[in-house]
């Protein structure tokens, strides 16, 4: 699968660096700041080292900048920057203008998820699905809760063995 | 009339100062509180303390029964979900965002908003206007296909001045659809011929727009 990640922080990141070890061929693109304070620090360290897919420094929104990360034959885009509208305008981008068929958008407030997924964006709100999974763990329905903690300290486990890609 | 206007920078502040002028009713959000401060000590009561990408500060702002929304922050994204969010839950009969970057302008239209407002664009086509070259002007976007409406003025000397519509170098896809003559709209077909000062509206697919300057510019 051709996969395009807008946005490569700690999910992002995370995300990618599953996915590549899978096989697949990952893209990730993240914005230029122009704040010092982030400049110092690298561009993609939430990658782990052994990631040997593409970085693009760009902004996810410009349909340059996702042509080079290769939207035009990505088969699933996930938009999981920090900003809600940021993301939901990538996905439509992808959706709409390129026709990519897996779409994804983090958009953590709760309404604009709703709406979003309304029109036809597969949205999800980290406030729910952390909210619901805390939840579930806590009390009614611990099955769920326990497929999905094993499911995720796994991954993590493979994690935490791997260096960092950069400090 | 009754506006609800998103953002209160710059633009937004001297909008909504103008359209109250005018004597439209006006509501204006900003998220940020001394911004929100500082434009209700000049212009009132009409000021909403509240982020206007959020569905709920929308409603309380009476978007339902606004004849308008315009969203004017700097913030591209921001503006497209606020005018989407209020299309979609409020039902806003009209909604206009303005565009910082001149490229989401298709962008825009080809995810349902149709009015945007590039000032960018703006001050390019009164730059090109005053070049030699000026005349040729990329005017829209047409939604939902990858073509656009070009108006051209035809100048002393040019290859097209003189001859025939028919007999004009277009690119394949491109159409005549009128000549602007003496300020009056005529129709034109291939043996229509083309005088200096006509302003022909051709449309015609973006990306051959070079191929129509060409045909029409020389």
């Amino acid at each position: 699968m051709n996969v395009v990640i807008v946005g490569c922080g700690r999910v992002g990141g995370f995300l990618a660096g599953l996915l590549d070890s899978e096989g697949h061929r990952v893209s990730v693109v993240d914005i230029a700041s122009t704040s010092p304070a982030r400049a110092e620090r690298a561009w993609f360290q939430h990658l782990p080292s052994t990631f040997k897919g593409e970085t693009i420094l760009g902004d996810g929104t410009d349909l340059e900048v996702l042509r080079q990360a290769g939207i035009e034959r990505a088969d699933a885009l996930l938009a999981l920057t920090e900003g809600d509208n940021r993301n939901l305008m990538a996905a439509q981008i992808a959706q709409k203008i390129f026709g990519v068929k897996q779409v994804i958008a983090k958009v953590n407030d709760p309404v604009r998820a709703q709406t979003y997924r309304e029109m036809g964006i597969n949205t999800f709100s980290r406030t729910t699905i952390l909210g619901t999974l805390l939840h579930a763990m806590l009390q009614e329905d611990r099955e769920v809760g326990e497929v999905l903690m094993r499911k995720a300290l796994a991954h993590e486990a493979e994690l935490v063995h791997e260096p960092a890609r950069a400090r | 009339m009754y506006f609800v206007v998103a953002g209160a920078g710059e633009v937004g502040f001297h909008l909504s100062q103008a359209l109250l002028e005018s004597g439209h009713e006006v509501t204006v959000i900003e998220a940020d509180r001394r911004r929100a401060n500082f434009v209700q000590e000049r212009l009132g009561s009409i000021v909403m303390n509240a982020p206007a990408d959020e569905g709920r500060a929308q409603m309380e702002a009476g978007c339902s029964r606004a004849d308008a929304l315009i969203a004017v922050t700097g913030d591209d994204a921001k503006n497209l979900v606020i005018c989407q969010l209020a299309k979609i839950r409020c039902r806003t009969p009209r909604v206009i965002a303005r565009v910082n970057n001149p490229k989401n302008e298709i962008v825009f239209k080809t995810l349902g908003i149709d009015e945007t407002i590039s000032s960018t664009r703006v001050l390019m086509n009164v730059i090109e206007q005053e070049l030699p070259s000026g005349g040729f002007m990329p005017l829209m976007s047409l939604a939902g296909s990858a073509n656009e409406l070009i108006e051209a003025e035809i100048a002393i000397g040019t290859p097209p001045a003189g001859k025939n519509v028919g007999s004009l170098r277009l690119p394949s896809g491109a159409l005549v659809g009128g000549i602007i003559r003496k300020g009056k709209l005529m129709h034109a077909d291939d043996d229509t011929k083309l005088e200096v000062g006509d302003r022909v509206m051709v449309f015609s697919p973006t990306a051959s727009e070079g191929e129509v300057r060409k045909a029409l510019m020389g």
